[in-house]
């Protein structure tokens, strides 16, 4: 690959579509995109869930095949592209699913079915070289660690390292980011948006697909942004803006973040106190926190600094190892979730489809399930009573879906989030946790989300959301608890918000 | 009724009328009679096995557990003198507290289900082979209990009573499986064991229960096929009859990985089976491709259903596909 001659790398796209189209079953995926990708240009890709962006991403990487238009490649123009011929001419995929095997190493990840091999009958691997192989590659994407170090033990973003790693072992061009970040604490995302900038550097192609507009308004050259399966606007960088975005998403102004009111709260009573709490996953850390009833506590901190362990806790999964809970002034024992349920304690949890709902279940079927037996007569589940309450929670939450009895797997993952809201709220909560609760959610659900929780708020209920998204912690909370390594390292008022002060109490420093 | 279970009883009514064409004999009122009874004895089994398997697991010392608890069942009776009703009560609770136990083995200690049960496998029909010296557990001449036979290798107006029992289960544990909220905790279970815990499911203990059930079912066909052979060996007593219920289970749509399957289904999927067996015996067939016959028509039956799915999701992706195109044309 030759990028010398910069004029012609400047103007012939590497990648260019013209008037895409495809179809499934009821819906138009995308209608007549056209977009092109230069070389060593990075191309934020934004939309809402269902705007077509999972779809375009399969016809790039030759799972899917367009009704009709053009993909040219370097210069080369197709119908549609094959799995092999999309990795062939250099486009290499970073999923938000990882496709890493956690029980091998990086090097052995990175060129998994390529491995160098030692002369002889055997195919033995030539592990001498494969490290020399991999070596400079790690190094090329600023990774701190080494080729033999088993992938389980890598932080999410290393893994993505790791990833990164593989696609430029394969020389890619262009190289297609989805999500890159909606898991990373912020820390690591700065660590990801600088590769982003070195593969750049190298005259590598970058599509970056993301819901944190900030990020994508940091790293991009370009905003593409898709709607409703059609190009809703393009961004040159001169004009990439929050605001900008945001408009051309949803095609209206929104004010996303529905700001707490500015007259002081006052704080109510405790409702859920924890006591020297230790947990399995940092079991010489106790943790002290109370949850205030009407309140909205934000939970920040890095991945892995044991929130999510607290609340599993806090929702009887996992047993303390110990301490003391109490919920209104009273000793609590959970022993398992069904406790923390029947006292009114409900998670919704950071995994939606894997805990969160149940996809082969209908809606009604999930909002029924934690409070069946009220639902059913001598035993017998009672449809009409699972329907009447489903359509209500359908109704004020506003879950789009064609009838109650439609499969949640079905849904996007905004309504789905709903649904799993809808199960709680249709038990009247006295502390209702949620973690990471607009993660991979569009816009328009978000503020949805922040405006249910805020009502929940209102209602006397205290609310406990754990975040990794700075600015939703900032905008929703009333008060800011930030967990370091298993302790919490302290607590802001609002007087004290501030990302910077979040962020020093994240790392473990003292705040401003 | 699903349309599953409605091709299901198709095919059960095509192989009836071919073999029936073949041998006549097939429709005899006394090859019904005996037919319909296997199917009463395996039907109890294999329901007590698909609660078993809708929620993912599997339960494979069934056949050593109708060998013991129907010597142990022979041994009260007929030696100990046991009244049969309290013998009748106390094998139920047996094999309430061998299901207890895997339960508990395999929801609290974490065992997978598969290892628990096959160990059961071995150790119950090494107690059986060990309870009667490896020798034959049966009635003495002239030994009679006129209530009990009646209740379990009788008949009434010509159905054989075993048959009836199996109905009136089959009803009940419909009701449990398909209307109850035990029941939809078993498929939800079956479908995201996780999340269903996450719902605040007591999921320990619903898996426990399915096991117990399986016990108890077992237990009472134990005493049905003790009554029915009335000697028991239990070195060969019930061997490979796990595999009838899971073979039944199977065919009659239920997923080993849980969370699917139907009531009517499973009781389908043991017709289909001794129907296969009858027309083994009825067609000449020699008796020991027995099993190599079985196995087949489950491979087909699994295959043509599998095949069937994907070709009708192919359909309706077309089908919807021209709708789209054409309402664009129309546009």
């Amino acid at each position: 690959m030759n990028y010398s001659d910069t004029s012609i790398a400047a103007t012939t796209p590497f990648l260019s579509l013209e008037n895409v189209r495809k179809t499934y079953p009821g819906v138009v995926a995308l209608d007549g995109f056209s977009m092109e990708v230069r070389p060593g240009e990075v191309i934020g890709l934004v939309g809402e869930n269902g705007a077509g962006k999972s779809t375009l991403m399969k016809i790039l990487g030759g799972v899917t095949k367009p009704d009709s238009g053009t993909i040219t490649v370097d210069g080369t123009a197709h119908d549609r592209l094959s799995v092999e011929g999309s990795l062939g001419s250099g486009i290499a995929f970073v999923h938000q699913e990882l496709n890493l095997f956690d029980n091998l190493d990086v090097a052995a990840n990175i060129f998994f079915g390529r491995e160098p091999l030692r002369a002889g009958p055997l195919r033995l691997v030539d592990r001498a070289k494969l490290r020399t192989m991999v070596a400079p590659l790690l190094k090329r994407v600023g990774a701190n660690f080494s080729a033999d170090t088993p992938v389980a033990t890598l932080s999410l973003a290393q893994q993505q390292m790791v990833e990164i790693a593989k696609a430029l072992s394969i020389e890619a061009r262009l190289v297609i980011l989805d999500e890159p970040t909606s898991s990373l604490p912020l820390a690591e995302t700065d660590k990801l948006l600088d590769v982003i900038k070195a593969l750049k550097a190298d005259g590598i192609s970058v599509i970056f697909i993301s819901h944190r507009l900030h990020e994508v308004e940091r790293v991009a050259d370009r905003v593409v942004v898709l709607r409703d399966g059609m190009l809703a606007g393009t961004l040159p960088k001169s004009d990439i803006g929050h605001d900008q975005m945001v408009k051309l998403m949803i095609g209206r102004m929104l004010k996303e973040r529905e700001k707490a009111s500015e007259a002081a709260r006052a704080p109510g009573a405790t409702a859920l106190a924890a006591k020297a709490i230790r947990t399995p996953a940092y079991p010489g850390r106790p943790v002290d926190l109370d949850v205030r009833r009407g309140e909205i506590l934000g939970l920040a901190g890095l991945v892995g600094s044991g929130r999510t362990e607290l609340a599993r806790v806090f929702f009887g999964i996992d047993s303390k190892l110990g301490g003391a809970l109490e919920l209104d002034g009273k000793p609590l024992a959970l022993a398992s979730a069904a406790d923390a349920v029947a006292q009114g304690i409900f998670l919704v949890p950071e995994d939606r489809k894997l805990t969160g709902i149940l996809l082969d279940l209908s809606i009604a079927q999930n909002i029924s399930l934690p409070n069946l037996p009220a639902h059913a007569r001598r035993s017998l589940v009672s449809s009409s009573a699972e329907t009447a309450t489903a359509e209500k929670q359908k109704k004020d939450l506003g879950i789009k879906a064609p009838s109650v009895q439609t499969r949640t797997g079905t849904l996007s993952g905004g309504n789905q989030q709903k649904v799993v809201l809808g199960k709680w709220l249709a038990m009247n909560p006295k502390v209702m946790i949620l973690d990471e609760p607009t993660r991979g959610i569009d816009i328009g659900a978000k503020a949805e989300i922040y405006g249910l929780m805020r009502a929940l708020a209102d209602a006397g209920v205290a609310v406990l959301m754990i975040s990794s998204d700075m600015e939703e912690v900032i905008g929703v909370s009333d008060r800011i608890a930030v967990m370091h390594e298993g302790q919490i390292s302290g607590i802001l008022d609002k007087d004290r918000f501030s990302q910077e002060n979040v962020l020093l109490l994240a790392v473990g420093k003292q705040p401003k | 009724m699903s349309k599953k279970d409605l091709g299901l009883l198709i095919l059960i009514l095509v192989v009836g009328a071919i073999v029936a064409i073949i041998n006549p004999r097939f429709l005899l009122p006394i090859n019904l009679a005996n037919t319909s009874n296997l199917i009463g004895l395996f039907g109890i089994l294999s329901i007590g096995q698909a609660f078993v398997i809708i929620t993912g697991g599997i339960e494979l010392s069934v056949g050593s557990v109708v060998a013991l608890l129907g010597t142990l069942f022979i041994d009260f009776i007929a030696v100990r003198g046991m009244g049969w009703p309290v013998a009748f009560v106390l094998i139920l609770v047996l094999g309430a507290i061998i299901g207890l136990a895997h339960g508990w083995l395999i929801t609290r200690l974490k065992l997978q289900p598969f290892v628990v049960t096959l160990c059961g496998l071995l150790i119950y029909r090494g107690v059986a082979r060990f309870y009667t010296g490896d020798g034959t557990a049966g009635f003495a001449f002239g030994q009679n209990f006129p209530d009990l036979e009646f209740l379990t290798a009788g008949r009434s107006y010509g159905v054989p009573n075993s048959f009836i029992a199996l109905i009136v289960i089959s009803i009940v544990m419909w009701v449990v499986l398909h209307r109850s909220v035990f029941g939809r905790y078993l498929y939800a279970i079956g479908k995201n064991e996780e999340a269903a815990k996450y719902s605040g499911i007591r999921t320990g203990r619903v898996v426990i229960a399915a096991y117990v059930i399986c016990g108890v079912l077992t237990a009472l066909s134990a005493i049905y096929f003790a009554m029915y052979t009335r000697s028991i060996s239990p070195a060969s007593h019930g061997q490979f009859y796990e595999l009838y219920a899971i073979a039944a289970a199977v065919l009659g749509g239920f997923s080993l990985r849980g969370g699917e399957g139907s009531l009517i289904g499973v009781i389908l999927g043991t017709v289909l089976l001794q129907e296969l067996q009858n027309l083994v015996n009825l067609l000449g067939i020699p008796s020991s491709l027995n099993f190599a016959v079985m196995g087949g028509v489950i491979l087909i039956g699994v295959l043509v259903d599998q095949q069937w799915g994907v070709f009708r999701e192919r359909r309706l992706m077309v089908d919807a596909t021209r709708k789209s195109a054409s309402g664009a044309a129309a546009e």
